[in-house]
């Protein structure tokens, strides 16, 4: 164990920002709850009627948790916070030990310091005390934000304690995982599939099979039930789950060789398929990682959106704000809310949209594309490729929200044909996001350099969006927002000319970015 | 194509800011030869080689390119030539056969036969995904997928960095055999001994500028020889010869340097005082090296844009 603390002390101060932003992060999931609810609704009457239908909304329960004491403040922040909030704890520890295990060790940094005078095992044990101080951390933080608030004191440090508990377990898995594999990449993959897999059984145990809800580390914190019967003994489960996964890492450590893993890495074809010499096969190939990830995260928040059903009205309580901000534009009050909503998943696409146009500058920066450029491959073509890809991605990724939306809201209220009432409006913003990736292949043809501050265009159509009311904008520079031209479908009527001009002003983008690309040196 | 150059370039400027990374370079390719690039990091062999390739564009000069332009013509003679990265960077996700497929092909196809022997020859395993690849894996992947094309030329910047010595002359053999069947190379290399054994003819670069090209025998002669004499009597005269350098005279024994074009008198001078025992000795190609740019590396030039 020599050296084990000086570790310890070196890889804290490694994280210290890291931890901080993941602590602060989580305390603000839970205190941000109980401020958005405090004052939303005007009467207790009225609390208890939101509750009620929450309650009964099979949607939200799967998303967050056992429905307990929903007309209390206490209570709505654990229901909203505490699986989100598990799952948060579970991903920082998981980063937190593969940046220290997994990843040392492919990248051999570790062999280095194991051949100092330290013990075997120090590094690994360092890794799993600095993950229990972060989560400690973590939960202390969400403990100190709501008995700041105030909310009850057990019960507050019940949501502390169980949060770092999860965190804890999840730490333990995230280290045997990395036992188990042998690359950095497969291990977040492991240790994820645990964190999606404690969420989902409790999603289906809280719906209808509570056994399965028994048999989740995240169902576990919620079986605590802070704020409605607070009980400590399920936090047993948590500890003893966790030092058995602990053991469990630390028994195989102690068998493997180093630099393997108990998994062996999969070989992959050792000869390429047909069409992965093909401009678009190869941005296919390259980009369809994300490109899946992201159409599945779009389409779980289309759906969630979604299963807000009818409720939206109750939700919003009967605060004249809330209300005011969701029917500027004078429309139905769920046709407005699901407007903006749509816009909000635009937005969000948006991210893909510009993290894929972006995806040309990322391989000229690795140094990937002069071998590529060196043969009978055309410039032209293989930007073509990846504008392919960036194309018809974005186009996949708002497709699945709209249907994910549509989906979600028929759950709830039966309505089969929600499906068109939603898929079309989120179709209706893919210009506008499309314009937003066609600034980042400019930037990447005439600055590559500056390539990046396309992130910043997207963050002036989100304040824009969000802001543009309360600081008083002035027209022209909302304007310059390509989405204040698109028709807010469905409280507004789709507008072909807006439509047509956005689509026009991002293909010239688009076009030019890619010319100048054609006309620079490449690095 | 066997009377004109392969590759042609006079009074070359390329510039990165206000850094003028070549300066008026020239560069002489002839069909069929194996033409060593030689310079100290930062002269301009990468830089020259990526205008070749028209990855950047030249401010001034003539570059032919296998009689052709190579900015506006890169992707027609990219089919005709195989280029290795001095830092080869490969995709993580993607093994190296699958990286050797893609660039094969995309240089108009592979011979397949000599692509297995040549995953064979290297020990490679093309199964592994390119993220588990050390330097030396990632090197040989792009020099199967070069030495398996059927190409007119291989262009290749320091290719055999991270190879170990038994891969290293496996990948002379191949380049050898390319030469022999009509090939031409221009081979980028740190590793003199590599040169002398595979190049026909040397390009010295430093500064952006070409300062010596010629064979080896030629450049030898340019430089100086090292002596070592024993005599019957004590030299005399020896420091009268011109071209004669840190002159050593010990009794009887005398050592010195003497420009190769002076030798003969330096050692008729030895022969006036009676030859009891001579050992001279050719310079080395490292001599050479570091004669022509030894001040170079303690100017420490600024970083090649690479």
């Amino acid at each position: 164990m020599t050296g084990t603390w000086s570790f310890v002390r070196a890889y804290l101060r490694r994280d210290r920002w890291l931890l901080l932003w993941w602590s602060l992060g989580a305390a603000l999931l839970y205190w941000s709850q109980a401020v958005s609810v405090d004052g939303l609704y005007e009467s207790q009457a009225d609390f208890d009627r939101a509750a009620a239908s929450m309650e009964s909304n099979a949607g939200f329960v799967a998303m967050t948790g056992p429905a307990r004491a929903l007309n209390t403040i206490g209570g709505q922040v654990t229901w909203q916070s505490a699986a989100f909030g598990a799952i948060l704890a579970g991903l920082m520890s998981m980063f937190l030990v593969g940046r220290h295990t997994r990843a040392e060790e492919e990248s051999g940094r570790d062999e280095m310091l194991r051949a100092a005078a330290v013990g075997r095992q120090s590094t690994t044990v360092a890794t799993f005390l600095t993950a229990a101080i972060a989560n400690v951390c973590l939960g202390g933080l969400v403990a100190l934000s709501l008995i700041a608030y105030p909310l009850e004191l057990a019960d507050s440090l019940a949501l502390g304690v169980g949060v770092a508990l999860c965190g804890f377990f999840f730490s333990g898995v995230a280290l045997v995982a990395a036992q188990l594999t042998s690359t950095t990449r497969a291990m977040y993959g492991l240790t994820g599939a645990v964190i999606g897999l404690a969420y989902a059984l409790r999603a289906i145990g809280d719906v209808g099979t509570p056994a399965l809800s028994w048999m989740s580390p995240i169902g576990w914190y919620q079986a605590m039930h802070p704020f409605s019967g607070l009980r400590w003994w399920p936090a047993l489960l948590l500890v003893v789950a966790s030092v058995a996964a602990v053991a469990a890492a630390y028994a195989v450590f102690l068998r493997r060789d180093y630099g393997s893993g108990v998994l062996a890495a999969r070989p992959g074809p050792g000869r390429a398929g047909a069409r992965l010499a093909h401009p678009v096969g190869l941005a296919w190939r390259l980009q369809r990682g994300p490109v899946i990830g992201w159409a599945v995260g779009m389409f779980l928040g289309g759906v969630g959106y979604g299963t807000l059903g009818d409720d939206v009205e109750s939700l919003l309580g009967d605060s004249d704000l809330a209300k005011d901000m969701f029917a500027q534009s004078g429309g139905a009050l769920v046709d407005a809310f699901y407007a903006t909503m749509i816009l909000m998943l635009a937005m969000i696409g948006s991210g893909f949209a510009i993290s894929s146009a972006l995806r040309p500058h990322g391989e000229e920066e690795a140094g990937r594309i002069e071998s590529l450029l060196g043969t009978a491959l055309r410039r032209r073509d293989w930007l073509l490729g990846h504008v392919a890809v960036t194309v018809a991605g974005t186009g996949l990724v708002l497709l699945v929200a709209g249907i994910g939306m549509g989906v979600g809201y028929a759950l709830v209220t039966g309505d089969g044909s929600a499906l068109d009432d939603y898929v079309l409006p989120t179709l209706s913003h893919l210009p506008g996001v499309l314009l937003l990736a066609a600034v980042a292949r400019l930037l990447f043809g005439l600055v590559p350099r500056a390539a990046f501050l396309s992130w910043l265009a997207l963050v002036f159509c989100f304040v824009v969006m969000m802001f543009a009311e309360i600081f008083r904008m002035p027209q022209w520079l909302q304007d310059v927002s390509p989405f204040e031209h698109l028709a807010l479908m469905p409280a507004e009527d789709f507008r072909w000319l807006p439509f047509a001009l956005v689509s026009a002003v991002a293909s010239v983008l688009s076009v030019a970015g890619q010319i100048a690309f054609r006309r620079r040196d490449v690095r | 194509m066997t009377d004109t150059s392969v590759i042609e370039v006079n009074a070359l400027v390329k510039s990165f800011g206000a850094h003028r990374a070549l300066d008026g370079l020239d560069l002489d390719v002839r069909p069929g030869e194996i033409h060593g690039f030689l310079g100290p990091n930062g002269a301009g062999k990468s830089t020259t080689i990526r205008v070749l390739l028209g990855l950047l564009r030249k401010d001034s000069g003539d570059v032919r390119l296998l009689g052709g332009d190579p900015w506006h013509e890169a992707a027609e003679l990219h089919r005709r030539l195989a280029y290795v990265p001095g830092e080869v960077n490969l995709w993580p996700g993607l093994t190296g056969g699958e990286v050797i497929d893609l660039l094969g092909r995309l240089r108009g196809g592979l011979d397949e036969a000599r692509r297995a022997e040549l995953v064979e020859r290297f020990e490679l395993d093309p199964t592994k995904k390119s993220r588990s690849y050390s330097k030396g894996n990632r090197q040989k992947v792009a020099l199967v997928a070069a030495l398996a094309s059927d190409v007119e030329l291989l262009l290749l910047d320091e290719p055999t960095s991270g190879l170990d010595p038994i891969m290293e002359s496996v990948f002379q053999d191949y380049v050898d055999d390319f030469r022999d069947r009509g090939g031409t190379v221009l081979l980028s290399s740190h590793i003199l001994a590599e040169v002398e054994r595979l190049c026909d003819r040397v390009s010295i670069i430093r500064s952006g500028r070409c300062v010596e090209t010629g064979t080896l025998g030629e450049l030898r002669h340019l430089t100086r020889t090292s002596v070592m004499a024993e005599l019957a009597g004590p030299p005399t005269g020896l420091d009268g010869v011109p071209g004669v350098h840190g002159l050593q005279v010990d009794g009887n024994r005398a050592m010195f340097e003497v420009d190769t074009v002076e030798l003969d008198r330096a050692i008729g001078v030895l022969h006036e005082a009676g030859i009891v025992s001579l050992t001279s000795q050719p310079p080395t190609l490292e001599e050479l090296f570091l004669r022509h740019y030894g001040d170079a590396i303690e100017e420490s030039p600024e970083d090649e844009t690479s």
